[in-house]
């Protein structure tokens, strides 16, 4: 039976862990390389950076970054944030990355989406949905959360399963930063409304949001705070699912 | 030691050098090329792919005498080979992805799509799922069965003879996650991404 997963994510910045776990025997705590290596021996099933990297002078870092860790860490790993073209993918891809979180181009410029799955094929592209409550629905919202877009987010995630996203990473922009949970409702009708896996990102405070999540409908749930600042192990949240009987990699 | 892995632009193999070279540390070599000479010349052959079926057999395809040159290293000299996800699909003979397209034909059967009963069981079949290992194979020594493998695909392997199945994992149905015809392994999942249970299934190729 295939099991659910879960993904820590890092923030990382020029090439550094922003937010990150912070544990005192951390030789460097800003190496992402040594974070996603712990996550990894920890049990993640797969590992998330989101590049956020402000000045395009130091956009190359996240290569090495991404470069370093797939020497280390044998689970896949995603990498989203900044991603504007299929060259940028290709260049992930040749770096070690396994798969591209796509958001503001793919909103942009659905080709990209379209181009790069066929290239790369459909299992390495992720498109990234940022979406926020609106007259009773959800509107996406581009560049990190900053611009909105008019755009119907459920419009627009069966608009990307057609152009060949082998995933969408749903983010509640509403919940997100706030620990009180997912968005389900956003969850559950996208992951009902599309056939291929949706990770559900944005709001976990608490190991039974993550049970939510995936009761929702979700294949993977993606957390950062919780693990981040040490609340909860990669182990514990997965000890915690399988208590409550839901399929998890032990 | 020699193993090549075959780089045909089959997409991404970063992760599967970088695995096979985490295994091998200094005590084996790991070439990756598409230079026909040093495929003949070396020990074992690992064939990855990602992308379908059909820009797989094409990229073979466009590289001249790589397919002849894969017959010779595994079928008329019997050398260990290794294909990974689209890597072992190739081995069939024909494959219904975009357009139905010819196989390497090394195991006769077809890839097609998995039935998803009416959209019942998500694709791609993305994520960890368990070996359920059904005859002894080589490649699986230490591997405990029911270990935890890393699958993403939405094609899948349908050989005519079962014999050659090794380990199945449930999905939908009953899919065929690895193989082993004589010198031929191929795993329908990624041991370069199935942490240390993947390792170990490198290193017992490496090792064979």
């Amino acid at each position: 039976m295939l099991k659910n997963r879960i993904i820590p994510c890092l923030d990382v910045k020029n090439g550094r862990v922003v937010k990150g776990i912070n544990f005192i025997d951390l030789k460097d705590a800003g190496d992402p390389v040594e974070q996603a290596k712990i996550y990894s021996d920890g049990g993640a099933d797969e590992i998330c950076f989101l590049d956020i990297t402000a000045s395009n002078e130091n956009r190359h870092t996240i290569y090495d970054v991404v470069d370093r860790t797939s020497k280390k860490c044998f689970v896949p790993l995603t990498v989203g944030g900044g991603v504007r073209s299929v060259e940028d993918i290709n260049k992930l891809l040749n770096c070690g990355a396994d798969k591209v979180s796509i958001n503001t181009a793919a909103v942009q410029n659905a080709k990209v989406v379209e181009d790069s799955s066929r290239k790369f094929g459909s299992q390495c592209i992720v498109v990234a949905i940022d979406a926020k409550r609106k007259d009773g629905g959800w509107e996406i919202f581009t560049h990190g959360g900053r611009n909105s877009t008019g755009i119907n987010a459920l419009e627009f995630a069966s608009k990307m399963e057609k152009c060949g996203a082998g995933e969408l990473l749903v983010t509640s922009m509403d919940k997100d930063g706030t620990q009180s949970g997912y968005d389900i409702e956003l969850t559950q009708k996208i992951s009902s409304m599309v056939n291929i896996p949706v990770i559900a990102s944005g709001g976990v405070g608490t190991l039974d949001h993550l049970v939510d999540g995936i009761k929702s409908g979700a294949s993977a749930v993606l957390a950062a705070s919780i693990f981040h600042y040490g609340t909860y192990s990669v182990n514990q949240a997965k000890q915690y699912l399988a208590s409550k009987d839901i399929p998890v990699r032990i | 030691m020699n193993v090549t892995i075959v780089d045909y632009n089959s997409g991404n193999i970063s992760s599967v050098i970088n695995s096979f070279k985490e295994v091998a540390k200094d005590k084996v070599n790991i070439e990756v090329t598409s230079d026909l000479n040093k495929i003949k010349s070396s020990d074992k052959v690992v064939l990855p792919g990602q992308g379908s079926f059909k820009s797989c057999v094409d990229a073979l395809n466009n590289i001249s005498g790589l397919v002849d040159t894969l017959n010779e290293f595994a079928i008329d000299n019997k050398k260990p080979l290794l294909g990974i996800c689209v890597g072992l699909q190739m081995f069939a003979d024909v494959g219904y992805e975009e357009l139905e397209t010819k196989g390497l034909g090394w195991i006769s059967g077809k890839v097609s799509k998995i039935d998803n009963q009416n959209g019942k069981y998500k694709l791609p079949h993305i994520g960890w799922n368990e070996l359920n290992i059904v005859k002894d194979s080589k490649i699986f020594k230490g591997i405990e069965n029911n270990s935890h493998m890393y699958f993403v695909h939405s094609y899948e392997l349908i050989p005519n003879d079962k014999n050659v199945v090794s380990a199945i994992t449930d999905y939908s149905s009953n899919i065929v996650c690895s193989i082993e015809k004589e010198n031929i392994f191929g795993t329908q999942f990624h041991p370069e991404k199935s942490d240390k249970a993947g390792l170990k299934i490198i290193d017992n190729f490496i090792n064979l």
